[in-house]
């Protein structure tokens, strides 16, 4: 698939089954008023076939970490520190360090991007079919037989009539269709990793399950690993293996769905778990999480949720708690998870 | 309970060019004085149109708007400005529906003048205090002089709640209040427009597109839920929610994910027979669900217009405009 070129190969020191790592990645971006932190010493993995939700409130800085995996932050951002390592076919490399024309390749051909309100990413004045051949195209790719084949068949997959969307403008499409054409072409190229910002925020209710059958679909078809981000829990426990929530540009906690939902030791994640309502309960408790998120450019010192969280003491002003595993594969930095824990246990016996 | 505010066959359309869009059509609604009633439906479905109505924004094509009784199409002088202070409105985008270039006190002091609430800026500026005590925006001098850009979408919005108290309406039509505000500081919004029902005796409209937070807010109260112009079925929220009748409503209830990762993958979806969604121009004749309706009935649903009624023999009291339901029949899935 991918011209290997030898410089960017780095050593591999990567399970068998990851294929992202992101090792203390730090990002700030340069403002006339100051550096804004946007993210700060984030590390995690992504193996093969897993789905990991990245939760957080908006200007969290979840936007800002996908979009470093493909390298396409804007121009006043700057990465200070940390690593990037994707690896396909036994070959491991820094994105941070790929060429030009590596990551030109890289994008769509390994790790392919949906973003927020992508309904309108389509060109409307060509027919989609256009669009997929100048994407199969782009990446070298130029048999029309088989572009025709796999656009059919991918079109087929997120249920869309192929016959009726291939020759169609985008604008005699719905919101919904676009949005599965949008999915369509995301895989066109078989990536190994789809990022997906906001998938179904602007969508209504039945288009939006919809969406997330065909991704389900999709994904146990052809095997690719989704990273998404949301501030809507009820999408992370739907279609999560993984959970990290994002808070003021770091990693607060990460863990299997189940982890995150029921054993969770932040308490940011208590925060958002209880100010959700949901359907299936009777009448709910819930609690909003007192003040607002932080100024990125002067963040609170010690642990960033401190001036928030109800558990806070004087070391949790000075002292920034570590990311420590608690089961293999949950993390979570907190000096006070015992007491979450105790909080979690209460607001769990109203289900 | 006398209703504070009624619809009596209401129906709205907007020309596009020369062809009339009904977004409307023959709606029958009340709200009491001091319930919470909230209107729910998908984007579309007139919910925002509603709200605009009530509040006498935008006025009725067709039918009647009723306040403390007396249609408010005939209402003058006074009266007409007693009812245009008693019901407000508080927008969905906070960043949208403040004047970016008037300070918070500009905001906030307008209406107090143009009602004549207060007679000098002495008295504007106490009361103006008081408003943002009221929605928590303290300390408020931190805040009074400002500018909508200095402040965060949260509290941008408690300024648009603050807004819709100046004029001490009785009542406020909330149209998507919280859907643009982060989830963690939701709820807390929520609480304090419901606590106002008791502390301010204000009624709330709630207006949302997210049932699960419509259940939050209405629990004691009633919803109503919209699809394509008109309501489908109305009752009181733990009905609603629990026994829901109308296929419509009982699809929607099927495919919202819960916050619970056991709970939402062991949810059983309902199928619709199609995803399309029809254009308002071009409306299906009789239920204008029938076309996705997966219990459709040929020959009534794509023939008769359905009436709310209640349904006989059921769990619930809820009203549902689905014929095969309210003539007692029970619902078979549609095989073609």
């Amino acid at each position: 698939m991918i011209g290997a070129v030898k410089p960017t190969i780095v050593e591999n020191t990567m399970k068998n089954d990851v294929i992202l790592q992101v090792q203390d990645l730090s990002i700030v971006y340069q403002t006339p008023r100051g550096d804004v932190m946007a993210t700060t010493d984030v590390s995690f993995d992504l193996r093969k076939g897993e789905t990991m939700a990245l939760i957080g409130e908006s200007g969290s800085g979840k936007t800002t970490l996908s979009l470093s995996f493909i390298r396409m932050l804007p121009n006043s951002a700057r990465v200070t520190k940390g690593k990037i390592l994707y690896s396909r076919d036994g070959v491991t490399r820094d994105i941070l360090e790929m060429s030009d024309n590596e990551i030109r390749r890289f994008r769509w051909s390994d790790c392919a991007m949906v973003f927020q309100g992508a309904q309108n990413a389509f060109n409307p004045v060509l027919r989609v079919r256009q669009q997929f051949a100048d994407t199969a195209a782009a990446h070298g790719k130029t048999d029309k037989a088989w572009i025709k084949q796999r656009t059919l068949e991918l079109f087929k997959l997120v249920r869309l009539d192929p016959e009726r969307v291939y020759e169609a403008y985008p604008h005699e499409m719905s919101g919904g269709m676009r949005q599965r054409s949008l999915l369509a072409l995301g895989v066109l190229l078989d990536p190994q990793i789809v990022i997906l910002d906001e998938p179904t925020t602007a969508l209504d209710i039945l288009t939006q399950r919809a969406i997330i059958d065909v991704l389900k679909e999709m994904q146990q078809r052809l095997n690719f690993s989704i990273i998404f981000i949301s501030h809507d829990l009820a999408l992370a426990a739907e279609m999560a293996s993984r959970v990290a929530t994002v808070y003021a540009g770091e990693i607060v906690e990460e863990g299997s769905v189940e982890d995150i939902f029921y054993r969770h030791r932040h308490p940011y994640t208590l925060g958002l778990i209880r100010s959700v309502p949901r359907l299936s309960r009777q009448q709910d408790e819930l609690m909003s999480i007192p003040g607002e998120p932080p100024n990125l450019i002067t963040p609170p010192s010690g642990c960033k949720f401190h001036p928030r969280c109800m558990f806070a003491s004087d070391k949790c002003k000075v002292d920034p708690p570590p990311l420590v595993e608690y089961e293999p594969g949950h993390r979570a930095a907190c000096w006070h998870t015992d007491k979450v824990a105790a909080a979690r246990i209460a607001f769990a016996a109203q289900d | 309970m006398e209703p504070i505010l009624q619809f009596k066959n209401v129906s709205r359309s907007f020309k596009k060019g020369r062809i009339p869009i009904p977004v409307l059509q023959d709606i029958d609604l009340s709200v009491n004085a001091l319930e919470f009633l909230c209107l729910v439906g998908e984007s579309g479905c007139g919910k925002t149109t509603t709200g605009k109505i009530l509040s006498g924004l935008l006025a009725p094509s067709s039918g009647r708007v009723l306040f403390e009784g007396r249609d408010v199409s005939k209402l003058r002088g006074e009266a007409y400005r007693h009812y245009r202070r008693s019901v407000q409105i508080i927008h969905q985008d906070p960043y949208a529906s403040l004047n970016p270039t008037q300070t918070i006190y500009d905001i906030l002091s307008f209406p107090l003048f143009r009602h004549k609430l207060v007679h000098n800026r002495t008295q504007a500026r106490d009361r103006v205090a008081e408003l943002l005590t009221m929605v928590d925006l303290t300390p408020v001098l931190d805040v009074i002089d400002k500018y909508p850009h200095q402040l965060s979408g949260g509290q941008r919005q408690r300024v648009s709640i603050a807004r819709a108290l100046t004029t001490n309406p009785s009542v406020i039509i909330a149209d998507e209040a919280v859907s643009m505000v982060d989830v963690s500081i939701r709820i807390g919004l929520l609480n304090m427009l419901m606590d106002m029902r008791t502390s301010l005796n204000v009624t709330i409209v709630f207006i949302t597109h997210d049932l699960a937070l419509a259940k939050y807010f209405a629990w004691d109260g009633r919803i109503a839920v919209m699809y394509l112009g008109r309501v489908v079925e109305i009752g009181r929220t733990p009905d609603l929610i629990g026994e829901p009748q109308h296929p419509y409503t009982r699809v929607l209830l099927s495919a919202i994910p819960e916050a619970d990762p056991q709970k939402t993958r062991s949810k059983q979806h309902i199928l619709l027979r199609s995803e399309d969604i029809p254009r308002l121009t071009e409306l299906p004749p009789g239920c204008s669900f029938h076309p996705r309706c997966p219990w459709f009935v040929e020959g009534v649903c794509d023939a008769r217009v359905p009436q709310l009624a209640p349904v006989p023999a059921s769990a619930s009291a809820s009203e549902v405009a689905c014929i095969p339901l309210t003539e007692g029949a029970a619902l078979t899935l549609y095989t073609p």
